[in-house]
């Protein structure tokens, strides 16, 4: 009798739950429709890849922070070591003249590296990840500048670090099908993404600790360990984004960044991720980042002054954490 | 002097499946000390909940000066003068003792929007001259000892005018001293006439300062008595009643031939634990009693690694071994069951194959860090069918499982990383009785498979049912060691107990 009971409660708790996801994927489609009827130019093949495009960097940012949000976390340095990561990859390439694939990876390791010390920070000195982090992104922001010189860096000596994110390796195989390298890289990071976050200890251990951090070291994990190894891997996240931002505009823009963070955070909330922790997926933090820029580019096509986008997003943010309380309330 | 303040009569109060209060009654009179004693769990608590208002009573009738009272909330008890000093402090630290006094009702200028903090510095002085303190009233509460601060708030109690004061274990963090110091305000106090109802463990303070006593037991009510009247040991065997219920000893092996598998020596921390040493054998049941604040699970939470030590050392089968966080102690094999389950125990939002191997995930995990999902599937399943666990299924999110249930999957926890010492801190909280007879009975079965188990309790006859021998610790000391054999017996635990130190 009791065990059937609780059936219930579960199956009608897995539905909700599932309507979540629904949700958010049924708002999306429901923009995608509104602004196809409102405008011709909107469904069109070089929107929507343009729409994946502007998607791609912020995406990847958003997929990082994912990581730090589950645990109940936060990384505000995102923008600016994004901005580093550019900046040491530029240093690599253009000014030392380094093959392009150690830029690549010198890039990938200032994130990681950003996000290490992010993490000792907060397990080791015990500071809040909001404090910690926003120490980081003016550090970062900072240490960009000095290491520029406050100049951009161009890439024109080497056109195949270019090619990394505007090149199409789906265009040069399948002729018109031109979607940019940069997409391919943001879903690429998406899959790893969720496959660290649902299939493997790391992620295992990321839901326990924002779920309850003080059973998890009471069961004998090592949290202070682990969140280090967590905050690495979204500064690794960030590393990627940092080398798709400086291919996009062949160049490391060391003003750049900052604000980004937020935009992130803000994908990653639409998404459905609790910043309480414990609760999250990389599927709702893509859909997430794809509302915002569906939102921006179908407003812009509408002819709507950039200064209300930023209104309606921030409108839009709020609706979608209201929308996730009252079903957490049901639930 | 002998008005009637307060009469509570026939106090029922029932909590899901537990019948807390059973018909209880109680009465205070102007300017007496009234201390209210019984066991952990007796129902003192959920009483005095119920006249502050915290709690609403099912049934039963309030007097309060000759005039039937419903205190439905906190609020209604603040306005009838009835007021609470809780065993933690709940003042500010960053607001001056004025401040605290006066939160909620700051006196405030002609202009309403404006505080008055000259008015409100110059009647707390009055209030603490009235009391004889020597404080600063701007002075910041966090630059006052404990005992100051607990004096304070008893000032903040009666500067709502209260008549009735309850003070729920007020000696506990104090020094002799300072407890003089809060015995000559109680003593004044009682000359204004108000009436005080004094909760407290300690045997000898009753005697002190306290002119009438009910015990209370069980959540019934047992008697009231005059304090000059009785003895202590009278009150003592009160409180633990009769044998209503006799334990099943366990018979057992001598325990000098046993192979010692765990030895805490000196183990300290400042002001929390002193001196603690103490050895488990293969296969015992150790069982901790104590009364609440006696540093039990402060003791299980240090050899756990999860406070740090100031000295002691820890010997794990012969083998010193450095315990510095959880998880080198589960290295070692030790295992620790929280007392509260929910906030340390489980992941309530997390499934049950998350819980059972979050200790042990690393075993679970194959190739560059990929989980093992389906032997992780075979081992809670087997958990789930060994320990009887009631679920649906090992998918199904712990929040959904009843307190039995997660207890046993906490249990399987520790069970799936090979621990072979447990910690049981109040195995049985919080669960029904059926579960309960479960739980001791795994609890055997462990044991008699060689696991060695420290068990913490506050309940006595689970104590005794289920031991091979027993510590008793007061005020962060073991006070009393005995083998459960005939000698033991509740009444005796309780006057190791309440043994006190200055």
């Amino acid at each position: 009798m009791r065990i059937t009971e609780i059936a219930g409660v579960k199956s009608k708790f897995a539905v909700q739950s599932g309507l979540q996801q629904l949700l958010a994927f049924g708002s999306l489609i429901l923009l995608i429709i509104f602004f196809s009827i409102a405008s011709s130019n909107f469904f069109q093949f070089s929107n929507l890849v343009g729409i994946l495009l502007s998607t791609a960097v912020i995406g990847v940012l958003a997929l990082g922070s994912t990581f730090v949000i589950v645990t109940g976390g936060i990384d505000l340095s995102v923008g600016t070591v994004m901005t580093l990561c550019s900046v040491m990859t530029g240093v690599f390439i253009a000014m030392w003249g380094l093959p392009v694939w150690v830029g690549i990876v010198g890039g990938l390791l200032t994130g990681a590296v950003c996000g290490f010390m992010s993490g000792l920070a907060i397990a080791r000195l015990g500071i809040p990840p909001f404090i910690a982090t926003l120490a980081m992104m003016m550090i970062a922001k900072g240490l960009a500048l000095v290491i520029s010189g406050t100049k951009p860096i161009y890439f024109t000596e080497t056109p195949v670090f270019m090619k990394l994110s505007q090149g199409s390796l789906l265009g040069d195989i399948i002729p018109g099908f031109d979607i940019p390298n940069a997409v391919l890289v943001f879903f690429l990071a998406a899959i790893i993404g969720s496959v660290l976050l649902s299939r493997t200890i790391v992620g295992r251990y990321n839901f326990a600790i924002g779920s309850n951090e003080e059973a998890t070291r009471l069961s004998g994990v090592n949290v202070r360990n682990w969140k280090i190894a967590i905050y690495s891997i979204t500064g690794l996240f960030t590393g990627v984004a940092g080398i798709l931002m400086a291919s996009r505009l062949n160049s490391a823009q060391p003003s750049l960044g900052m604000g980004y963070e937020l935009e992130a955070i803000a994908a990653v909330v639409i998404g459905g991720t609790s910043l309480s922790g414990g609760k999250g997926t990389i599927i709702g933090t893509v859909i997430g980042a794809l509302i915002m820029s569906v939102l921006t580019n179908g407003l812009r096509i509408l002819s709507v002054p950039p200064e209300w986008q930023t209104v309606v997003v921030g409108f839009v943010i709020l609706l979608a954490v209201y929308a996730d309380n009252l079903r957490r309330r049901k639930a | 002097m002998d008005q009637t303040l307060v009469r509570m009569e026939g106090i029922e109060k029932h909590f899901a499946g537990v019948h807390a209060l059973k018909g209880c009654r109680f009465d205070l009179r102007a300017g007496e000390v009234h201390a209210l004693v019984g066991e952990n769990g007796a129902g003192k608590s959920t009483m005095m909940k119920v006249l502050t208002g915290v709690y609403r009573k099912d049934e039963g009738s309030i007097v309060y000066k000759d005039r039937e009272v419903q205190i439905t909330d906190t609020r209604a008890a603040q306005k009838l003068g009835i007021g609470m000093i809780h065993q933690e402090l709940n003042l500010a630290q960053d607001l001056t003792v004025a401040q605290n006094i006066f939160i909620g009702k700051e006196p405030r200028k002609k202009l309403r929007f404006l505080l008055d903090d000259k008015e409100m510095n110059k009647q707390t002085a009055i209030l603490l001259k009235q009391m004889k303190l020597d404080i600063d009233p701007t002075t910041p509460v966090s630059e006052l000892t404990v005992a100051k601060q607990q004096l304070v708030e008893i000032i903040k109690a009666i500067s709502y005018d209260s008549q009735v004061l309850i003070m729920d274990e007020p000696t506990a963090a104090l020094s002799d001293s300072e407890i003089d110091e809060l015995f000559r305000m109680i003593a004044q106090l009682k000359e204004k006439g108000v009436g005080i109802v004094y909760i407290s463990h300690r045997m000898a303070e009753l005697k002190r300062i306290t002119d009438r006593i009910t015990v209370m037991r069980d959540g019934a009510y047992i008697d009231t008595v005059a304090t000059k009247d009785i003895s202590i040991d009278r009150i003592i065997a009160m409180m633990v009643g009769r044998d209503i219920y006799q334990p099943t000893r366990p018979d057992r092996q001598t325990s000098e031939q046993m192979e010692k598998v765990l030895e805490v020596r000196g183990l300290t921390r400042k002001n929390v634990l002193h001196d603690i040493s103490f050895s488990l054998g293969k296969g015992e049941i150790l069982g901790v009693a104590g009364l609440v604040g006696a540093g039990r699970t402060e003791t299980a939470r240090a050899i756990f690694g999860a406070d740090p030590i100031d000295a002691g050392e820890i010997y794990v089968h012969g083998r010193k071994v450095r315990v510095t966080g959880p998880h080198q102690a589960v290295k070692n094999g030790i295992g620790y069951l929280s007392e509260d389950r929910k906030h340390y125990g489980c992941l309530l939002d997390m499934d049950v194959k998350t819980n059972v191997a979050l200790a042990a995930l690393g075993r679970f995990r194959s190739f560059l860090g990929f989980m093992n999902d389906k032997r992780l599937a075979r081992v809670s399943d087997q958990i789930v069918e060994d320990l009887r666990v009631k679920t649906p299924g090992i998918n199904q999110k712990l929040k959904f499982l009843s307190g039995g249930n997660q207890q046993k999957i906490i249990i399987g926890k520790w069970l799936t990383r090979d621990c072979d010492i447990l910690i049981f801190d109040e195995p049985t909280r919080g669960i029904d009785i059926g579960a309960k007879n479960e739980i001791y009975k795994l609890l055997e079965n462990l044991a008699a498979e060689g696991k060695s188990i420290i068990m913490i309790s506050s309940e006595l006859p689970e104590i005794l049912r289920l031991s091979h021998r027993i510590l008793v610790m007061c005020e962060g000391r073991i006070t009393g060691e005995l083998m459960n054999d005939h000698h033991a017996s509740q009444e005796r635990i309780m006057t190791y107990a309440t043994d006190r130190f200055s």
